[in-house]
This record gives structure tokens, C-alpha cells and sequence, in this order.
């Protein structure tokens, strides 16, 4: 598998080129949320705002109502957390198009509760008006620039950066509310959103090997959902679905799926993989993913507990999957 | 003084009138209103509109429009209150009301300088209109959502900052009240507006002394105030905010390159409406307990 370092650093600075209304705004976390290439490259449209969230998000509304579009970085705790208030009153009534990059989700940061977004799509996606989008490799962290700046209102994106895998090939863009399936099959439909899709792929692999038929979709757009494909694969599976987040299972990408289902009236187990209504700690991304049970062996997991019976998967059949080193020179911080 | 003629006092000075007088007649008749912001604000808007700010012109008087919807991607109807202060244009001022409790004066001051239809008064507070109690972006002369006390000046902000790249000559005026600068997110604006030299945004602060709770000095104490101010990089005044002479000076002195201006303007939340001090330091909204006091009121207004 191909791991990419720092994509969003060249990307954003490549796809800025010739759009002279994008500004970004930082927030102290210039490297962190890796604006620093852009800063460089296009100082007249970088706005440093220093830790001072709540102004960031009412000044970046305001600059929308004058033609422009701020790009907003920072951690994405310090987005929805600090400035709630200030996204719901002065950019999502006002429908305002302010795009804001949401770094740090859930387990990526070894920054402990402080800086890890376990709640953040549940908050966002009560708000009306707002767009939620969730990268989960490569090729969404490139794409999501233009799905996001082509809606017409505030776009919440759960970002990614340092060393991120490649899974999607380049042209297979992120697009909205369609999800990408991976794998076909009709025993099992796994939803994965953000990171948990590396995982539940390395999951599927061994599984398939063993036999069972596995529908895996990869879903990016968590608001608006309408995605009939995403139903249709629930119901034509036999055991049932299981959804896959680093993320609160509450309000998340499983809350969203069992109201889908419940609304269309599919009549299917839903497993929930996510964090278990807990706040997590600071410790590496791998013993976090293992803790919480967000891995593949989770999946496994839950996977025999649905049909009825343990796979007998040895963990050696797993391939391994990309662990990313906290001490990274893709990172300024150990963050 | 130079620059200032008498012939625009007298019309602030009757304008400032008009804002009591019809403040005073909707609070009779609705048995309660913001009856004391009325009477602090009454002289800084009404120079502000007619001496200190460029705006566009409005042809007539407006109807506000009904209630079209909240903003959103799929309702093209929605619309904010600004064209009541006229069309947008680089050479105009606009003008952002930050504590939009105060729209009720907001209100009667747009009808006296005959940018509002007064029978739009009578959609006040109405179900299905948009003259609301608490002003929102679609409320006339209102153009963002201020409400919530903190986010006017940073959203006020963020439109200087778009103005002064795009090279407009038109300045951004915040009218605040001085209960709000207790809320953080002001000065966090305030450290922005000074960090990027916004000399293109202006505030009149109306400085009453008074919050929800009561007497500021009691519930939280912001002084020295203008001392504070001027450490956050602004060129602040602080003047008597019912002398017009003295609420007009500062636009009149040599502009302080790099610096967003601040007039403190220190206001009686009585002033014209004497009566209204029996009721301090609870001043915040005049609810009428008793037909008796009811009355009162209504005999005052018939004085005026």
C-alpha cells in the first residue's frame, strides 16, 4: 500500500493556484494542520488568527458575506468544542459558505481528551445547514477540497494528515453522498467511515479468505445522507450491518444508519463499532485503536458474535496494518 | 466648530425626539418595550445615521418584508434587513447593530429618518413578520446575526478585513452596547482588528451603565473600560454620549493610521423619560406590573 506524507500541504497550495477569494485562517496550528506550504506560497492569503477560535469563526463569516472564502484550520475540537455558538449564529443560519478543516479525529492523537474529536459529527450534524464530510485516505484528503467548495453552505470536514495510506486510486474522487464499495458480497454489509475503513479492509481480506461475502462500503458524506446504495446492500444482506468509526456510536456514522434503516423500514441487524460513549486518553493511535476495540480484530470480533460462530482468524493473517510513528517528521508535534 | 452646521443638530435632535416618543408609545401599548436603551441610544443612532455614517439612500420608505423562510440552500427567498440602510456600495458605510436587543430603537430610528414605513412598527414582535423583538439578519436595518452578545464585532470584523483587501473606501460602524464587552470573543475581535490595522471600522459604544442583572458596576465591573480599550490598539474617546458637538468630534479628528476608532459614548438610561429612574438599577426592560403605572406612562407620552 502506497503511504503518502503531508498531502494536504501540496495539495491545498496546487488547488489554491487560481482561486484568489480562498483565504486560509489558522489558528496557532500553522504546521500542525499543515498550512505552513500555503502560507508561504500565498502570504497575502493567509490570515493568522492566533488561539482565538470563537473571532476566527464569526470574522471568517463575515468574510463570506464580501465574496470570500475562509478556509479555516485548526484541531478539530477547538472548531465545534470552543466556537459552537459562533458556527451556529454567525455561519450556519446565515447558510454562509466557511469551510472548516477539522483536524485530529478521535484516536489519530496521542493529545488525549483535550484533543481528540470523539463527539464532533454528532454536534455538527444537528446543526441545519451544515455539510459533514470525513476523509479517510489519499485520495479524499485531495478531493475533498472540491466537493467541499462546491456546496453551497458551511462544510464541516474531519481532516487527515502526517502519513496517510493510499486506498482509493487517484481519478476514484470523494464525491457526495456517494459511498465507495470496496468489496461486494451479501452475508455482511460493513459501513466504514474515516480511518476505520484501512482497518475493516485488512479485516475483510482474511474473512473473505474464510468464506463469507462481504459488502464494504467507505462513506464519506456523513450530512446530508441519502445514499440508496448504502440501504439497498443493508437489506440484501443476510446477517445484517455493521458500522465502523473512530468516533462517538452515538450520533455518529451508526446513530445515522440505524434512523436510515429505521425510516425505510429495513428490518436488519446494526452493530455499532465505535467508541462506547467513553472519553479516551492520551496514548498512540495502534493501543487506542486496540483499547476501544476499533481495529480489525474488533471487526472480526463482532463479525463471528453476528453468524453465530468465532471466524478462528489468527491475527498473523491479518495484514498489517500501516501504523504511522508518533515521533513522524510528517509532524511538527508528537500530537 | 468646524464642519458642523446647525442645521443637522436640529435634525438629530429631533430624530433623537421621534426615537423616544414612539419607543415610549409602543411600550404603553404593548405594556412593556426597551424602553431605557431607547432613551441612552437615542441621540449616538440618530447621529450616526444622519452625521457620522455615508450610507446608501433608500428611494422611499420600506415595508418590512414578511417572513420568508430561514436561510438555506434551498431557499432562494432569504434576505437580510440592510437594504433598509440603503444599497451596498465600495464608497458606503454599512452599518452593523451589535446588541440586537436594541432593535426596537433600531426600528423607530429607521422610521424618523424616513428609511422605514411606520406602520411596519405595527409587524413588531408579530408572528409570520420579520420586525422581531430580538432583531435577527432578515430584521430591518439589520444585516447579520447579533443576538447572541459577542459575535456583532468579530463578524463586523471579517467584513473590514474582506473591504480593506478589496480596496473599498466605505467604513464598517458597529453600534455596541458596553454590558457586551464583558463577553471575551469582543476582545479576541478587538486584538484582530487591531493585529490586522482595520482603520476602516469604527464603534459607538453606548455606555448606560446597565445589563439584564442590573447595574454593570453590580454584576460584572468592566472598568477602567477605555483604558483597556485604548491597551487592545484602538483610538478610543469617551465622550457625553447625548452631546451631539461631542459625538461627532472624533470622526472630525486626524484619523489614527492603523487604528480601528472607539467612542465610548457615557449615556443616562433615563434621559427625556425622567420617570424611568424610579425603577433602577432593573432597567433593562420596562414591564408595566399595574394598569396604574400603565397609565402613568401614557400621561408622559401625551406631554411630550
Amino acid at each position: 500500500m502506497e503511504i503518502l506524507s503531508k498531502v494536504h500541504a501540496r495539495n491545498l497550495v496546487e488547488w489554491a493556484k487560481n482561486k484568489p477569494d480562498v483565504y486560509v485562517l489558522s489558528a496557532d496550528l500553522t504546521n500542525s494542520t499543515e498550512i505552513d506550504l500555503f502560507r508561504d506560497t500565498y502570504p497575502d492569503r493567509f490570515l493568522s488568527m492566533g488561539v482565538a477560535e470563537q473571532n476566527m469563526i464569526s470574522f471568517a463569516g463575515g468574510m463570506t458575506r464580501e465574496g470570500l472564502y475562509p478556509f479555516i484550520h485548526t484541531f478539530a475540537v477547538f472548531i465545534y468544542r470552543r466556537a459552537y455558538d459562533q458556527i451556529a449564529i454567525s455561519v450556519a443560519y446565515p447558510n454562509l459558505p466557511v469551510r472548516m478543516f477539522g483536524f485530529l479525529p478521535g484516536v489519530t492523537t496521542p493529545g488525549g481528551a483535550t484533543h481528540q474529536s470523539i463527539e464532533d459529527i454528532s454536534i455538527m450534524r444537528s446543526l441545519p445547514n451544515m455539510t459533514i464530510l470525513e476523509c479517510g485516505d489519499a485520495t479524499d484528503v485531495e478531493s475533498v477540497l472540491d466537493l467541499a467548495h462546491s456546496i453551497n453552505g458551511p462544510v464541516y470536514v474531519r481532516m487527515l494528515r502526517g502519513e496517510i495510506p493510499r486506498l482509493f486510486a487517484q481519478q476514484d474522487k470523494m464525491q457526495l453522498n456517494q459511498a465507495r464499495t470496496i468489496s461486494r458480497g451479501n452475508d455482511i454489509t460493513v459501513l466504514s467511515s474515516g480511518i476505520c475503513t484501512e482497518e475493516a479492509m485488512y479485516a475483510i481480506q482474511a474473512m473473505q479468505r474464510v468464506g463469507l461475502s462481504i459488502q464494504h462500503m467507505h462513506i464519506t458524506t456523513l450530512k446530508p445522507f441519502s445514499d440508496d446504495q448504502v440501504l439497498e446492500a443493508i437489506a440484501n444482506s443476510h446477517y445484517g450491518v455493521i458500522t465502523m468509526e473512530n468516533h462517538s456510536i452515538i450520533g455518529g456514522l451508526g446513530t445515522i444508519i440505524g434512523e436510515q434503516m429505521a425510516e425505510s423500514g429495513i428490518g436488519k441487524k446494526l452493530v455499532r463499532i465505535g467508541l462506547k460513549d467513553t472519553f479516551i486518553h492520551g496514548a498512540s493511535r495502534s493501543y487506542l485503536m486496540r483499547e476501544y476495540h476499533l481495529d480489525a480484530a474488533a471487526l472480526i470480533e463482532e463479525v463471528g458474535k453476528l453468524i453465530g460462530h468465532d471466524l478462528n482468524i489468527d491475527e498473523d493473517e491479518l495484514a498489517r496494518a500501516y501504523v504511522a510513528p508518533i515521533h513522524s517528521n510528517a509532524k511538527v508535534e508528537a500530537l | 466648530m468646524i464642519g458642523i452646521q446647525p442645521s443637522w443638530q436640529e435634525e438629530v435632535k429631533q430624530v433623537a425626539y421621534g426615537i423616544r416618543r414612539r419607543v415610549l408609545e409602543h411600550t404603553v401599548i404593548n405594556k412593556g418595550g426597551y424602553l431605557s436603551q431607547a432613551c441612552s441610544a437615542a441621540e449616538i443612532l440618530a447621529t450616526m445615521y444622519i452625521r457620522i455614517m455615508n450610507l446608501g439612500k433608500t428611494d422611499e420608505p420600506l415595508m418590512p418584508l414578511p417572513f420568508t423562510g430561514v436561510p438555506g440552500p434551498n431557499n432562494p427567498n432569504a434576505f437580510t434587513g440592510a437594504i433598509f440602510n440603503g444599497p451596498k456600495g465600495p464608497q458606503y458605510d454599512r452599518f452593523i447593530l451589535s446588541p440586537s436587543q436594541y432593535a426596537l430603537v433600531l426600528y423607530a430610528l429607521l422610521i424618523e429618518v424616513n428609511r422605514m414605513a411606520p406602520e411596519g412598527l405595527h409587524q413588531f414582535n408579530v408572528d409570520g413578520y420579520t420586525v422581531e423583538m430580538i432583531g435577527a439578519m432578515h430584521s430591518p436595518g439589520m444585516e447579520v446575526m447579533t443576538g447572541s452578545l459577542g459575535q456583532g464585532l468579530s463578524q463586523a470584523a471579517g467584513i473590514a478585513m474582506a473591504r480593506k483587501l478589496r480596496g473599498d473606501t466605505g467604513k464598517v460602524w458597529v453600534f455596541m452596547s458596553d454590558g457586551e464587552w464583558q463577553s471575551g470573543q469582543n476582545w479576541e475581535a478587538l486584538q484582530a482588528i487591531s493585529f490586522y490595522k482595520l482603520d476602516n471600522l469604527g464603534i459607538y459604544i453606548d455606555a448606560n451603565g446597565q445589563q439584564c442583572d442590573g447595574a454593570m458596576c453590580e454584576v460584572m465591573n468592566i472598568e477602567p473600560f477605555a483604558d483597556r480599550l485604548t491597551a487592545f490598539g484602538a483610538k478610543v474617546y469617551r465622550v457625553d454620549g447625548h452631546d451631539l458637538d461631542m459625538l461627532v468630534k472624533p470622526i472630525l479628528e486626524p484619523v489614527q493610521q492603523g487604528k480601528p476608532l472607539i467612542v465610548i459614548a457615557d449615556t443616562i438610561p433615563w434621559r427625556g423619560i425622567e420617570i424611568l429612574k424610579e425603577r433602577y438599577p432593573k432597567l433593562h426592560y420596562v414591564r408595566f406590573f399595574t394598569e396604574q403605572e400603565r397609565e402613568q406612562y401614557a400621561a408622559i407620552l401625551k406631554s411630550l
